[in-house]
């Protein structure tokens, strides 16, 4: 039976009372081996089933319009081509996260070029993809607007306001009132999209590359118009996805529909170019930032607008001022979004949705703000916290980015900064820049199995691991509160036949199936308490061994038939009552080219508080990825496309400049400040994966301006726009 | 991918039996995506004599198969032409420099997303077709030399770096003869078919590429400025050698990358700095001599400025007195 649990009430610290030391340390991730040696089974290297055939999308080349006629017969003529498939069953495109339902289903409609609109199903891949090169389609084409700036199908949202912000703005003092743009971005995530299909009867198995099985199951079984009960989803191993992998994708649709029309297993793998076609990007957005404040540096005025752009009937629309709505205090509040309808390839959550773009311009507004104070950034947004959400008055549940700023400013040296524009070393301009983290935390409903045999513990949950490190902190909550050593625990993860979890997304799975995992255990202590005669705060489990009220047994003689327990958290009535958010500050040192405008980042520190840290090791890891994003959207991702027929112009990672080796400094520090948030959930973790992105962009963009002198206000800065932004010829 | 036979060249003689394939870096990519679709390669790898760095007079005779990597970390290489080591190790990234060959580097294609994709019109693919560059996103596109047909850019560094040391490509053709063509009459402009890049011929295998000795003296520099910091092609180079006696330019060779169909030269600029006085006021001159008044893209119109920036920054460095924190600069020795 699954005890469910609801978060209604602050939870006590037991993780700090267990003792047996696992939780918290760097450990090395238990999948690590299979990883580094090739035997991690992701999809595409999983061992082919017998009889597999290979799919491969063909895209459509128009950017509006219907399919008139696909030459089936002069393909199916071609060496191996064993189906050319198009059915009202095949997805536009990924669903959005979390949907639980089937992405549009476009039958012989075109909405954005790059869409797919056929499979072609051969013995090999090489058969598909030539086949699906030389496939002949007629179409009929509409006009389109592609680009957010032509089209008139815009959608105004009504402003989300707090106080009255004509009346702060207007008697404001000193006020900056600033336009930033940003582009398209790719998750680019490593391993591009796959699915293999397998029909048994009337279900079907997929193993696929997904972030969120529980939901992906419901959406696959939605669009192929099964019972979810008839869909198996398994995805062990992804190789990275940052919110790309979120919904079920055209390739697992198109897999599952070809396997069932073919009577064998059949595998779907998107090329790099595909990825980039068809899976949702973050919206390219247009920010208009108005900031009012007194002259001695009180806040008065907070406005962020947006504009973003998606396809039609995508409900996703990039967050852009999610963060400017709860970072400082003002007395009057205003942020209003506009979704711009285009025929291009459609939008969805790429890591830190919203933060990730929305805080580059917000925090470059605030030390413009700073600079026309005369006041130092730091001090400025120090000066500015305020005591509550400032749009709904919640208090905040855990909030350490006073000690961020100011331990990040002493350790990174901050008071040594300089004037800006007036240090140089040879041909470079150095600067320093800082802002604010922060990024919402959420828990999400989901639940897991532990089953304790002896001193041997498995897990078992749908959670995945996308590389971020869910098998190292499942194994280590289980571990710390059975009082086992983590090789003695074995997590499986990312089959929709075990427990259903919140997947991975929002930061918010480690929280969520990882709380999960803690009541399940907890419930197998109850169970060891009551086993050796003890009450259950009594009991100390440690290596292995039981104790309580002078009773005490080693695990492996009291534990001779296997204990299970399952458990299922859900958010409750904290999340009403208290905001939660991860907090940390961002500082960076640049170099800025005053010939070539070429910008390199020579130091970069994150501190930030998140939370009970589970692993220091993955944690780590995040946060460091998350600022390497940082750097990328600062300086070099710029997803283009074509004006004409919004095609995707940088279509692979040669023309994707996702940051290289060389535009990350080697002096790259994280430091965590102690936390817990016993509002959040009885773990008192927070969401990771993406405060490390959230403001590290903006470091980066307030340091060129502290470089050069002059301010960046359409991102990535590339050389030629840091060379125009110095106004010389 | 078509399927396509695989021959391996065994002797000179076989060369001829179709598209010749040496790393594989380039061509297999295009092969890949369709953009270009052999029926047979011919693998020329085990051919013999082709993978040797060999002194010829002061200068060093250069195999088309000695790969990139070993190009740029040949001790020689190094200390007399080390603008030619710094543009190899500039370009695409230590897996891939591994892999490439000299020959294919001056062969490899252009980088224009058009090229790329065979849902867009393109007259370096098909003759003939269009060019939906035009009216598209052009960042990588040329600034000089392009025609109505093609404004695609040549993406090769080691080629700059060849052409700013005059070096040769030696050619065999598929009678045996052999020939030498300087670099800077290699490549051909895209005119009305710009598929057709270089003066080859059917049957034509490079062989090597001839390295003339060094300027003694001279100072070399390669200033690659890109999107980003490693692992992208450049918007502008610049390679550049240059002896100086006391303030004066005694000789001076350059050219630039990423602006044109194939490695740039401009005599009227070299014209200008032989026998001056080295100085910024000289080096705005030679700019305005050199950048084009205006872009045939408008995406490219940036490039008008970042190469003027990116020449007087190398100008100054190459002439400059030893102080060049931050920079990249090499002095040939000997
Ligand atoms: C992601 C990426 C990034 C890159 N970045 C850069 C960069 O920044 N700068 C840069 O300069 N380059 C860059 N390159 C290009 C790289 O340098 C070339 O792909 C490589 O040099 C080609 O050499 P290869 O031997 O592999 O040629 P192949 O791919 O084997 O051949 C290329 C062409 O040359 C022909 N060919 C090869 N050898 C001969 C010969 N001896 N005689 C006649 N014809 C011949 C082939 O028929 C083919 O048409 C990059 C490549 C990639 C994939
Ligand atoms: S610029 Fe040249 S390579 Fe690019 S699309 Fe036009 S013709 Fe093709």
């Amino acid at each position: 039976m699954t005890d469910r649990f609801t978060m209604d009430e602050p939870q006590p610290r037991l993780l700090d009372e267990t003792g047996q030391g696992v939780i918290g340390t760097p450990m090395d991730r238990p999948d690590g081996p299979q990883k580094v040696s090739g035997t991690a089974g992701y999809t595409a290297d999983h061992p082919a089933p017998e009889g597999m055939a290979h799919g491969y999308l063909v895209r459509a080349t128009i950017a509006r319009g219907k399919v008139l006629k696909i030459d089936r017969e002069g393909a199916m003529g071609l060496e191996g081509v064993l189906d050319v498939i198009t059915d009202p069953r095949m997805t536009r495109n990924p669903a959005q996260g979390m949907a639980g339902e089937a992405p549009v289903q476009p039958a012989d409609a075109v909405h954005y070029h790059g869409q797919p609109i056929a499979l072609v199903v051969a013995s090999t891949f090489e058969a598909a993809r030539d086949a699906a090169q030389r496939l002949s389609v007629e179409y009929e084409t509409e006009d389109a607007a592609v680009s957010p700036g032509n089209t008139r199908d815009t959608e105004v949202d009504d402003p989300e306001t707090a106080g009255d912000f004509d009346a702060a703005w207007d008697s404001s003092e000193v006020t900056v009132d600033l336009n930033y743009t940003t582009p398209s971005h790719a998750a680019a995530a490593m391993e591009p999209h796959a699915a293999v299909a397998q029909w048994n009867g009337d279900a079907v198995e997929l193993r696929g590359s997904l972030q969120m099985v529980r939901f992906n199951k419901k959406e696959l079984a939605d669009s192929l118009g099964i019972d979810a009960s008839q869909v198996r989803i398994l995805s062990p191993f992804v190789g990275g996805g940052f919110g790309s992998k979120l919904g079920i994708g055209p390739e697992a649709v198109a897999a599952a529909i070809a396997s069932q029309k073919l009577g064998r297993p059949v595998r779907v793998v998107m090329t790099r170019q595909n990825v980039f076609d068809m899976i949702l990007r973050r919206s390219e957005t247009a920010q208009h930032v108005r900031l009012g404040a007194t002259r001695d540096g009180r806040i008065t005025a907070i406005s962020h607008d947006d504009r973003v752009s998606n396809l039609d009937e995508e409900g996703f629309a990039e967050p852009v001022s999610q963060a400017s709505q709860f970072l400082y205090g003002a007395d009057g509040l205003s942020f209003t979004q506009t979704v711009a309808r285009i025929a291009a390839t459609p939008a969805g959550s790429v890591r830190a949705p919203g933060e990730a773009v929305g805080m580059v311009a917000f925090e470059a507004a605030i030390d413009e703000l700073a600079d026309k104070l005369g006041m130092d950034p730091l001090d400025l947004r120090l000066k500015n916290l305020p005591e509550k959400h400032p749009m709904d008055g919640r208090p905040y549940s855990a909030r350490r980015l006073a000690d961020c700023l100011t331990e990040g400013a002493e350790l990174f040296g901050w008071d040594a900064r300089w004037e800006a524009g007036s240090r140089r070393e040879g041909d470079w301009l150095i600067g320093m820049g800082m802002s604010s983290a922060a990024r919402s935390n959420v828990l999400v409903k989901s639940a897991a199995r532990v089953r304790l045999t002896g001193d041997r513990a498995i897990v078992e949950t749908d959670m995945t691991d996308i590389g971020t490190g869910s098998y190292a902190i499942l194994n280590q909550i289980a571990a710390e509160m059975l009082g086992l050593s983590p090789d003695r625990v074995e997590v499986r993860l990312g089959d929709s036949d075990l427990p259903g979890a919140s997947g991975s997304g929002g930061s918010f799975g480690a929280s969520s199936a990882g709380s999960a995992t803690f009541l399940a255990a907890k419930k197998i202590r109850a169970e060891i308490a009551r086993k050796i005669g003890c009450s259950e705060e009594a009991l100390t489990l440690q290596k292995g061994r039981a104790r309580g009220d002078n009773r005490e047994a080693d695990l492996s003689g009291l534990v001779t038939e296997e204990i299970v327990a399952e458990a299922e958290i859900e958010g409750g009535k904290t999340a009403e009552s208290h905001f939660s958010s991860g907090f940390g500050a961002h500082f960076a040192e640049v170099a800025v080219n005053e010939w070539t405008g070429e910008v390199r980042v020579r130091r970069m520190l994150g501190v930030m508080s998140m939370g009970r840290i589970l692993n220091e090791k993955t944690a780590r890891s995040q946060a460091l990825g998350g600022m390497i994003w940082g750097i990328g959207t600062a300086l070099t991702e710029d997803m283009q496309s074509d004006s004409r027929d919004g095609h995707v112009v940088t279509r692979d990672l040669a023309n994707y400049h996702v940051p290289s080796h060389a535009d990350v400094p080697g002096d790259m520090q994280v430091v965590f400040l102690e936390e817990r948030d016993d509002w959040a959930n009885p773990i008192q973790t927070k969401g990771i994966g993406e405060l490390g992105i959230s403001g590290a962009g903006a470091a980066v963009i307030n340091a060129i301006s502290h470089a050069s002198g002059h301010r960046i206000y359409d991102i990535p800065a590339l050389p030629d726009r840091v060379i125009s932004s110095f106004g010389v010829k | 991918m078509r399927p396509f036979d695989y021959q391996r060249a065994t002797s000179f003689d076989d060369v001829s039996a179709g598209q010749i394939i040496a790393g594989g870096t380039n061509l297999l990519d295009l092969m890949k995506i369709q953009v270009m679709t052999p029926d047979t390669l011919v693998d020329i790898t085990r051919l013999e004599g082709l993978s040797e760095i060999q002194a010829e007079g002061e200068g060093l005779r250069i195999g088309a198969l000695v790969t990139n990597s070993a190009l740029a970390n040949d001790a020689r290489v190094r200390a007399g032409w080390p603008l030619l080591s710094r543009a190899i190790l500039a370009g695409a990234s230590a897996q891939i420099r591994n892999k490439a060959t000299t020959g294919g580097n001056l062969l490899q294609r252009t980088r224009c997303p058009y090229f790329y994709d065979t849902s867009q019109a393109c007259n370096k693919r098909t003759p003939g077709e269009g060019c939906a560059a035009q009216g598209g996103a052009g960042r990588m596109l040329a600034l000089f030399g392009t025609s109505e047909h093609c404004l695609a850019a040549h993406p090769s560094d080691m080629a700059v770096a060849l052409t700013a040391l005059e070096a040769a490509v030696e050619i065999r053709s598929a009678d045996g003869e052999t020939r030498q063509v300087p670099m800077h009459e290699f490549y051909r402009g895209p005119g009305d078919r710009p598929d057709i890049e270089n003066g080859l011929g059917k049957g034509d295998l490079i062989t090597a590429v001839i390295l003339p000795s060094p300027h003694a003296g001279a100072r070399q520099t390669y200033r690659k400025v890109r999107d980003r910091a490693s692992y992208a092609f450049a918007l502008v180079s610049v390679a550049g050698s240059v002896a100086m006696e006391g303030d004066t330019i005694t000789q001076v060779s350059l050219a630039y990358g990423s602006v044109a169909p194939h490695p740039w030269m401009d005599h009227d600029v070299v014209q200008l700095l032989q026998g001056e006085t080295a100085s910024n006021a000289l080096f705005e001159r030679a700019a305005d001599a050199l950048v084009p008044d205006s872009a045939p893209h408008p995406d490219t119109d940036y490039k008008r400025n970042l190469l003027r920036r990116t020449f007087i920054a190398t100008m100054r460095q190459l002439t400059g007195p030893g102080d060049t924190a931050g920079t990249d600069i090499a002095r040939t020795q000997g």
